[in-house]
């Protein structure tokens, strides 16, 4: 208790002094911006899993191509989760002469658990089928059906008309305008047709060997769907599998991961310079305690006593720092939530507790490991140092001692870039910044004992100050090199990276596909996009096939071990050929064919699915085409950017390989705002085209990238303050020697401006290298984020990069005069009195 | 039974060996001092007078040979042994004052007394204060006070836990002539009050004179000087 009181005390007379607060305002900057950013992830996380379960239509769903097993419905009932049963399957429906191809989704009463329809129960024009639906909690009544405005468009039907729904005519009472579960693979489904899952049965659609999806979806208000989950995914049988709400959405997901992972990186630039400050604090903190510490052996304490101090102050300081960081992170993050504004959900569910938990466990092991290097020295202080002020002074600090400090550093980046690539090239990059600017102040030094000795003038003062301290300039370039490669990868990451960004879905990104396009509608479909004056577009072929064989080797699911691999493996695939390689595609191992190529039994894969499915360059796959074997060899891979919104294919032929098997075309283009009405000329005109509308969800990734940045520019904030700090720290702790021998120059005869211009000089070369080191740092780094993370082309700003070590050269000086000037305006005896 | 002597040193050597070969600080040195003696060292810049204090005191530890405080032999434990009969002990008064910067006047007083885990530190901080006549700047900070002060704080801080024996080194070496006076007024009255056994290191005949001994420091041994 009285090592804590004493520890108390020392801590608030010691704040006073700058260390302590660049300490824990470093600490706290450091903790605010991880507890700020896991705060506001944690929240679009739950939101994400919301807005997920809406899109499900539950929290969970069991998925089959057979009735749903007895066993998941009877566990369910026991586990008192709420369940509703559903199908889906294609089929032609009828009004009068008119057939067209819906799917058809048969739902229990209570469908959907989570979310809900959007309908429009009265008779409108066709045109205004979109608009003015409300939400409903209900579904079809037994005898009637609710049917997508595509289909009332295409059949010709409005509220109060009947279809022929295999055996049945069925009325229309509603136009679904909205529902839950309508993600999923877009490029098959036909428009809806919402029916009574009582009515199925005699509609006699139903048949023996019928293609039917049956879905189970449950929810549950706490966690016993996880539970569930866990108990149902071991006793999945072919056919059957299990969706979570991580399932759903890929897009969206994939929007907000980029959007996380810039914002897991500001907060781990944070993290870094707040450590970086922290140990620039720590020098003359340490360097402080030195005196207190003998003068208390002196008087009587042991080791373990001044351990007790040294850990106490080190865990109060710890608290007030963390606990600050924590409670500026919650407020802040308050403020990220509403630049955030109303996206996904109208209001972020609140944060949980993890965030603020995991802020405290952060500050915590990070003071701990600043410190721990110098605990062994603060504690074995000789109580001779009193009478002898050079004992202790040596820095015993062993290497070893920084281990805790490398590994919690190490932690903290891995935790914040949550990409464990990233993480290791910062840590590479940061190990290879302090090598640069090891050597590089070796170089120095070396050259600056070449200078002769006879010459005179102020500067070289200063030039022979970094000579006579290489370990104290070493250490201050790193800080500096740290704050400014912090700001430079900052600045260009916040730019060029973001604009990169939002320029990779620009604003004439294709929102609109089209599919079922027959061969001989192709020209026509040109000849209208040239006439309407709409941009022309690239129209692809698309052939539907089953991969049966690799290497010869049959498809065996098992032999996959993950979900993903096994549903790829599983489906069916679209083949596509092409002359040329699409330009939004990337060609990464073999060879694109040639022209002489055509005809030839050659596959292009994509890279991700060749992966999943460990297919080689070489390898030889069979695919089952219209029930006919065809057997064709890898002889690329691509990496292709399905964020364009392009229409791209997983595996492509050359021309002249698929000829004899029936395709139907495919492609995207962009619509422009206002100009919906040709989507109806188009179809008057190809009616048997089906339009697949993105626009909402481009709109929706859009409007996710630019309320993230708005939310990035914030977060870049802590770490410009960190970056500051270093600065500041790697001021602070080299004043008192500087202040010690400016006063002796002066006691010596050197006049006011001969001090100031060896300081100036002295933190010249210093700003001066480290922003060689740091600008080349930051772009190395910044082109590695960019190019390997993000997937946006770099481009290397060189005027940027100049204005930055520039700046450096002249703020650095500015900025340490700035912190001296105080002091080399009193009189030497007033200095020495306080020193 | 013999009574314990407050200090003693027996045969002891303290030397240092680097490159340039041994050199002799301390030779075969032999001192005793009884309970409540007053006993002043003297020597030449150089001539280990500090050396000597911080191996009386426990700081440090002799290259062979004995302390003994007493009666207990010091130079054999370690160095959280000796801190604690040093906190038991002993008390300081040092040439630069020493005061914790961050720490008020009354805070530095009060440190030695709960290092030693008294219950009453606070108000035995508070007595020796007033006794130094510094009742009015409790609060003040070692910065905030001047170099007469801040020795008298020192003292109240070396007095205060009523030590046995006393340790000062060149008291008066940092003030000016009227301070270290006024100085060296307060010292000895309180340890006239005390009967505390005082070990006073000094180059200043004069202030050596107050004492009952005087020993000089010469060539590693002591010599009686007491004559003078």
């Amino acid at each position: 208790m009285m090592a804590l009181t004493i520890a108390w005390r020392q801590l608030r007379s010691q704040w006073a002094s700058g260390e302590v607060r660049v300490l824990l305002f470093a600490l706290m900057l450091a903790v605010a911006a991880t507890t700020s950013v896991g705060f506001f992830t944690d929240r679009i996380e739950s939101a994400l899993i919301k807005q997920g379960s809406m899109l499900l239509g539950g929290d969970l769903v069991i998925a089959s191509d057979k009735a749903i097993s007895a066993q998941y419905i009877e566990e369910a009932e026991k586990r008192h989760l709420q369940t509703v049963l559903t199908m889906e399957f294609p089929s032609m429906v009828l009004h009068g002469d008119v057939s067209h191809l819906a799917e058809i989704k048969a739902v229990g009463a209570d469908f959907p658990l989570r979310g809900s329809l959007t309908i429009l129960q009265h008779k409108v024009e066709t045109a205004q089928m979109l608009t003015g639906g409300t939400e409903t909690s209900t579904v079809p009544a037994l005898g009637t059906i609710w049917i997508e405005p595509r289909l009332a468009n295409q059949l010709g039907v409005n509220v109060g008309d009947s279809l022929d729904v295999g055996e049945r005519s069925m009325r229309v009472t509603a136009i679904l305008q909205r529902e839950p579960s309508r993600g999923g693979d877009m490029f098959s489904i036909a428009p809806r047709l919402l029916m009574n899952i009582a009515d199925i049965q005699s509609t006699g659609l139903v048949q023996f060997g019928s293609r039917v999806k049956h879905q189970l979806l449950l929810a549950a208000e706490d966690n016993a769907v996880e539970e569930y989950a866990t108990w149902a995914k071991p006793l999945l049988g072919r056919g059957e599998q299990v969706q979570t709400v991580a399932d759903a959405r890929p897009e969206m997901r994939s929007a907000l991961e980029k959007a996380q992972q810039f914002l897991g990186l500001a907060a781990m630039v944070s993290v870094i310079l707040a450590m970086v400050a922290m140990f620039l604090a720590s020098q003359p903190y340490v360097q402080k305690s030195l005196d207190t510490y003998a003068l208390m052996r002196c008087f009587g304490a042991s080791r373990q006593f001044i351990f007790r101090i040294l850990i106490s102050q080190t865990l109060l300081i710890a608290t007030l720092g963390s606990g600050a960081g924590v409670l500026a992170g919650f407020v802040a993050q308050a403020g990220l939530a509403t630049l955030a504004g109303s996206l996904l959900v109208d209001t972020l569910p609140a944060p949980g507790v993890m965030p603020a938990l995991g802020g405290l466990v952060s500050g915590f092991a990070t003071m701990l490991a600043v410190v721990w290097p110098h605990l062994s020295r603060l504690q074995d202080v000789p109580a001779l140092r009193i009478l002898r002020r050079d004992l202790g002074e040596q820095d015993k600090t062993r290497w070893l001692g920084f281990l805790p400090a490398l590994l919690v550093l190490a932690g903290l980046i891995f935790w914040q870039a949550g990409h464990v690539k990233l993480a290791g090239i910062v840590l590479l990059a940061l190990a290879g910044l302090v090598l640069a600017v090891v050597v590089l102040a070796w170089m120095g030094t070396k050259l600056l004992s070449g200078l002769p000795h006879n010459t005179t003038g102020s500067w070289k003062l200063g030039i022979a100050a970094l000579k006579r301290r290489p370990g104290l300039a070493i250490a201050q370039v790193l800080g500096f090199s740290l704050g400014l490669m912090a700001l430079i990868l900052l600045s260009i990451v916040r730019g060029d990276l973001l604009h990169s960004w939002q320029q990779s879905l620009p604003e004439d990104a294709p929102n609109r596909f089209i599919i079922n396009i027959q061969p001989d509608q192709i020209d026509g479909i040109k000849q209208f996009f040239n006439q309407e004056g709409l941009a022309q577009v690239d129209i692809f072929p698309m052939i539907r096939a089953r991969l049966l064989e690799v290497n010869a080797k049959s498809i065996n699911l098992n032999d996959y071990k993950d979900d993903r691999a096994r549903r790829l493996a599983e489906r069916e695939f679209n083949l596509s050929w092409a002359q040329d390689m699409q330009q939004d595609n990337q060609l990464l191992e073999g060879a694109w064919w040639q022209a002489n190529d055509q005809g030839k039994p050659l596959l292009s894969l994509e890279q991700g699915i060749a992966e999943s499915l460990n297919i080689k360059l070489g390898d030889k796959l069979t695919y089952d085409v219209a029930g006919n074997r065809l057997e064709l060899e890898v002889s690329s891979l691509r990496k292709v950017e399905w964020d364009t919104m392009r229409a791209n294919f997983f595996a492509v032929t050359p021309p002249g390989v698929l000829n004899d098997f029936p395709a139907s075309y495919i492609t995207s283009f962009h619509l422009p705002r206002g100009q919906e009405n040709l989507l109806n000329q188009l179809v008057r005109e190809f009616p048997n085209l089906t339009i697949i509308d993105v626009a909402a969800l481009l709109d929706q990734v859009r409007e996710i990238m630019n309320k993230m940045s708005h939310a990035l520019e914030y977060v870049f904030v802590f770490s410009l303050l960190t970056g500051l700090a270093v600065l500041y720290a790697a001021l602070v702790a080299t004043r008192e020697e500087r202040v010690r021998e400016a006063t002796l120059l002066r006691v010596l005869g050197a006049s006011r401006r001969q001090v100031i211009i060896a300081l100036l000089a002295e933190f010249f070369t210093i700003g001066g290298l480290a922003a060689l080191v740091a600008s080349i740092a930051a772009s190395v780094l910044a082109y590695y984020i960019s190019s390997q993370v993000f997937n946006i082309p770099y481009q290397f700003n060189l005027w940027a990069t100049l204005l930055v070590m520039a700046g450096s050269a002249i703020l650095v000086p500015a900025a340490a005069w700035l912190g001296m000037h105080h002091f080399l305006n009193q009189p030497p005896r007033v200095l020495l009195q306080s020193i | 039974m013999q009574t314990p002597l407050a200090v003693e040193a027996v045969d002891l050597d303290k030397y240092i060996e680097n490159s340039a070969g041994k050199l002799d600080i301390l030779n075969s040195l032999q001192l005793k001092i009884p309970f409540g003696e007053k006993l002043a060292i003297i020597g030449s810049s150089g001539s280990g007078k500090s050396t000597l204090l911080g191996l009386l005191a426990g700081l440090d530890s002799p290259s062979s040979g004995k302390v003994l405080i007493e009666g207990t032999e010091i130079s054999s434990l370690d160095e959280d042994g000796r801190a604690a009969v040093r906190g038991r002990s002993m008390g300081f008064v040092f040439q630069s004052f020493q005061l914790i910067p961050s720490l008020t006047a009354l805070e530095n007083v009060m440190l030695p007394l709960q290092l030693a885990g008294r219950a009453d530190a606070k108000e035995q901080a508070l007595n020796a204060l007033e006794r130094v006549g510094l009742a009015q700047r409790l609060m003040h900070y070692p910065r905030q006070m001047s170099g007469g002060e801040q020795q008298r704080v020192a003292i109240a801080r070396a007095f205060a836990p009523k030590p046995a024996i006393l340790f000062a080194d060149e008291p008066t070496g940092n003030l000016d002539a009227q301070t270290g006076e006024r100085i060296v007024e307060l010292l000895f009255g309180l340890n006239a009050e005390t009967g505390t056994t005082l070990v006073l290191v000094t180059h200043d005949l004069t202030l050596a004179r107050r004492c009952q001994r005087i020993v000089r420091l010469q060539d590693g041994r002591l010599h009686d000087e007491s004559a003078i």
